[in-house]
């Protein structure tokens, strides 16, 4: 399976095992939506549980934290991450802080899809990763999966969890693995082991990063698309890094990443979101804090320029091969 | 900023900016307020259409008269009992706020805020609405939660922050919460509640259940973006939803006109949504039941939401923080041609024999002492002068369903912290 025909798996599987869960979208009803993630739900599960919604993202949120209360557990999906602000106040005011002002009496387990990142010539409002926004707020779990196995898996975690989740899908790799290089062909998931995707019911848990490279060098911490392009800096390189795929944003998998940089003294945190008040500055001021007296190097950070996303400049905006590959340098030879 | 006007020999642009019709010292005269007759406004069938309403959205419903008659066809014909307990309600939800203003003045909690002059408004909604329905209300439907017996200790409870309190200390006072009443969690984001309202009722029609929903917002509240997804969704997916908006006048220190009264009604709005609406005496709580049992019987038979305006008045300051002196005038609460929720009922009841002035004050003494012994009862479980009631550490729970691993930690740095600070 490539990552949507996972994530439509994931969805189906849940489904068919739960009728509480309710599929909600623009677009997601009868046309299967616009990356074709819900294709053929609402024919066999009906449009009583899948069903096309108004353009009106803090409605859309605002219902499905109503249809919470009433004991559902809805699946909403925001077509892109870059309109998801429209539904920001229902998700930090209401959805996050539920359980907490309510003491228990009511939840919003939900779980908000929403294709993000870019690397896809989709210019300002179809290539942001606003994850920070999240990760900062009390209450909300932010997972991002980088390829089809693990976003079946994740994403059956986070529909069964009780709490709210974000669900970001990096639509770079919706069809195949993207290691930065965009001016050769992409190579379709069918070619790597991770699209060997179990039809039936399987879950991986939230809070756990994967080692997908060991190493010894140094550490990159990375997330959705960028896991490829560190896997494919080291590959070119040479040098013996190991890279943790977060998975769950947050609350991070912090044992993991802390036995990693303790064991190699150096550490890259890489993100495609703009570097300011970004996730890696809370990655980077954890590991500081825990890891100190292992350091050999400063901690560096990999991310987007402080800039709205541009269109034509996409290839110096993204941070592909060539600025990671510096990085790595830096921090080796430090 | 002061350019040269771009067309000289045009008419400049004037801007406008509404204004309430009395200030602070303004003498106050509502002579020419159109309340139309009791019993005047045609009761339409529940499944009428919403574009067979806009009368309904200009005009108000009324059943009582100045004398306290019940006229025409939205006359709810209630029992006397019915009209006693819901007067006792409305009592005991004034007596209630008395109290816990008092309390506020006291030092006692830090907050409170009054309904006064609305309370028809909530306790017609507990009486016409089954307990199952979910109501999603703002911060001013104290009545809803009174008149559904749910314990007055325990909202003063919450009020104090005190070791009975159900939310924790979590929550500012008011901000109650209540699932076994049917009363969702107030948040202090203004509209929220709107279309979660919406999606309850969606997600019950969706599993062919048969509970309705309803929300409150205050007319100033109506400009929230949410109100506007709320209509849209509540229309499209023909929400078994009653959506109330309580016009009593005022947004803190803004009039009505700032929200959009000037030109139109509130119930108006609902019928550009293909929402039925209606428009009702909100100090009449026969014509208040009456729109809310009709809207109810609408949703229940599947013919879609309905959108309510409560015209009424608030009698009061906003909240224990506001001083209204400071941007309208005194008289106008006096003035109100609506009158009093409480007087208007009682008058009534007086008239159809089932009532007396003597029972009245015995009801009055009777709430009165009712709310103060439990008002005591409370206070023993400790105020927010006397500290934290709870223990500390229950701040790092129910963020999440679990305890994640940074909030262990957070939590025992604090009682780490506190303790080599000798706290």
């Amino acid at each position: 399976m490539n990552m949507i025909q996972a994530i439509n798996s994931a969805l189906d599987v849940c489904m068919d095992r739960d009728p509480a869960i309710t599929v909600m979208g623009e677009d997601v009803g009868y046309f299967g939506g616009v990356f074709k993630a819900t294709e053929g739900l609402q024919k066999k599960y009906g449009k009583g549980r899948v069903f096309d919604t108004p353009i009106n993202e803090g409605g859309i949120i605002g219902v499905a934290v109503g249809m919470s209360a009433y004991g559902l557990r809805p699946v909403p999906e925001i077509q892109f991450a870059d309109y998801i602000y429209p539904g920001l106040d229902q998700l930090v005011s209401e959805a996050a802080r539920l359980r907490y002002r309510s003491a228990g009496e009511f939840t919003a387990p939900i779980t908000v899809r929403s294709p993000f990142g870019g690397g896809i010539f989709g210019g300002q409002t179809h290539s942001q990763s606003p994850e920070a926004l999240f990760t900062h707020v009390a209450g909300i779990k932010t997972v991002i999966p980088s390829n089809p196995y693990d976003a079946k898996g994740l994403l059956v975690a986070a529909i069964e969890d009780n709490d709210p989740v974000i669900f970001f899908e990096p639509k770079r790799i919706y069809n195949g693995p993207f290691d930065g290089h965009y001016d050769r062909p992409v190579t379709p998931w069918a070619k790597h082991p991770q699209s060997q995707v179990p039809e039936g019911y399987y879950r991986i848990p939230l809070s756990q990063a994967a080692v997908v490279r060991e190493g010894e060098a140094a550490t990159m911490l990375a997330y959705g698309t960028m896991v490829h392009v560190a896997l494919g800096v080291i590959e070119a390189s040479g040098i013996d890094a190991e890279v943790i795929d977060l998975r769950t944003l947050w609350p991070v998998d912090i044992e993991t990443i802390e036995a990693s940089v303790k064991k190699t003294g150096r550490c890259i945190v890489v993100h495609e979101a703009t570097r300011t008040g970004g996730f890696g500055a809370e990655l980077s001021a954890l590991v500081q804090e825990r890891c100190f007296y292992h350091l050999e190097a400063p901690i560096e950070r990999v991310t987007g320029w402080d800039t709205p996303y541009p269109h034509s400049l996409e290839w110096a905006y993204f941070p592909g091969p060539v600025r990671l590959t510096q990085a790595l340098k830096r921090v080796i030879e430090a | 900023m002061a350019e040269a006007p771009a067309a000289p020999n045009m008419t400049p642009l004037s801007f406008h900016v509404p204004e309430p019709r009395f200030r602070p010292g303004d003498a106050v005269d509502y002579a020419d307020f159109d309340r139309g007759e009791a019993g005047a406004v045609a009761r339409p069938d529940v499944a009428a259409l919403p574009a067979d309403m806009r009368g309904h959205a200009y005009s108000l419903v009324r059943v009582l008269d100045d004398e306290g008659v019940a006229h025409g066809p939205w006359n709810p014909r209630l029992s006397p009992d019915r009209l006693r307990r819901m007067l006792r309600d409305m009592a005991l939800t004034r007596a209630f706020d008395d109290r816990m203003y008092r309390a506020q003045r006291q030092g006692k909690t830090s907050f409170y805020m009054k309904c006064t002059g609305e309370e028809a408004t909530s306790i017609a909604a507990a009486h016409a609405l089954d307990r199952g329905d979910m109501c999603f209300p703002s911060y001013r439907q104290q009545g809803l939660l009174i008149a559904r017996g749910w314990p007055i200790g325990q909202m003063m409870n919450q009020i104090y922050s005190n070791a009975g309190d159900n939310l924790k200390g979590r929550q500012m006072p008011i901000m109650y919460s209540a699932r076994e009443a049917g009363f969702f969690s107030v948040s202090g984001n203004l509209t929220t509640q709107y279309p979660q309202a919406v999606g309850f009722a969606m997600a019950s029609a969706s599993r062919g259940d048969t509970r309705i929903a309803a929300c409150w917002c205050g007319e100033g509240s109506t400009a929230e973006g949410d109100f506007h997804s709320a209509c849209t969704f509540a229309a499209v997916y023909r929400a078994p939803v009653i959506l109330n908006v309580i016009n009593n006048q005022w947004a803190i220190s803004s009039f009505s006109g700032i929200a959009g009264a000037e030109a139109t009604t509130f119930a108006a709005r609902g019928i550009g949504y293909g929402i039925a609406s209606l428009r009702v005496d909100g100090n009449d709580i026969l014509a208040c039941y009456a729109v809310l049992d009709w809207a109810a019987e609408r949703a229940r038979g599947n013919h879609g939401p309905t959108l309510i305006e409560y015209f009424t008045y608030r009698a009061e300051g906003h909240s224990t923080s506001d001083d209204p002196t400071k941007y309208r005038s005194a008289e106008e609460r006096g003035a109100w041609p609506l009158g009093d929720p409480i007087v208007r009922l009682k008058q009534h009841l007086i008239g159809l024999g089932e009532w007396d002035e003597e029972r009245h004050a015995a009801m009055d003494k009777e709430v009165a002492e009712f709310i103060r012994d439990e008002g005591r009862k409370a206070e023993a479980q400790g105020t927010l002068h006397d500290g934290l009631s709870q223990p500390f550490t229950t701040m790092f729970e129910d963020v999440f369903e679990e305890q994640p691993w940074h909030l262990k930690e957070q939590s025992a740095q604090m009682q780490a912290e506190r303790k080599a600070a000798g706290i």
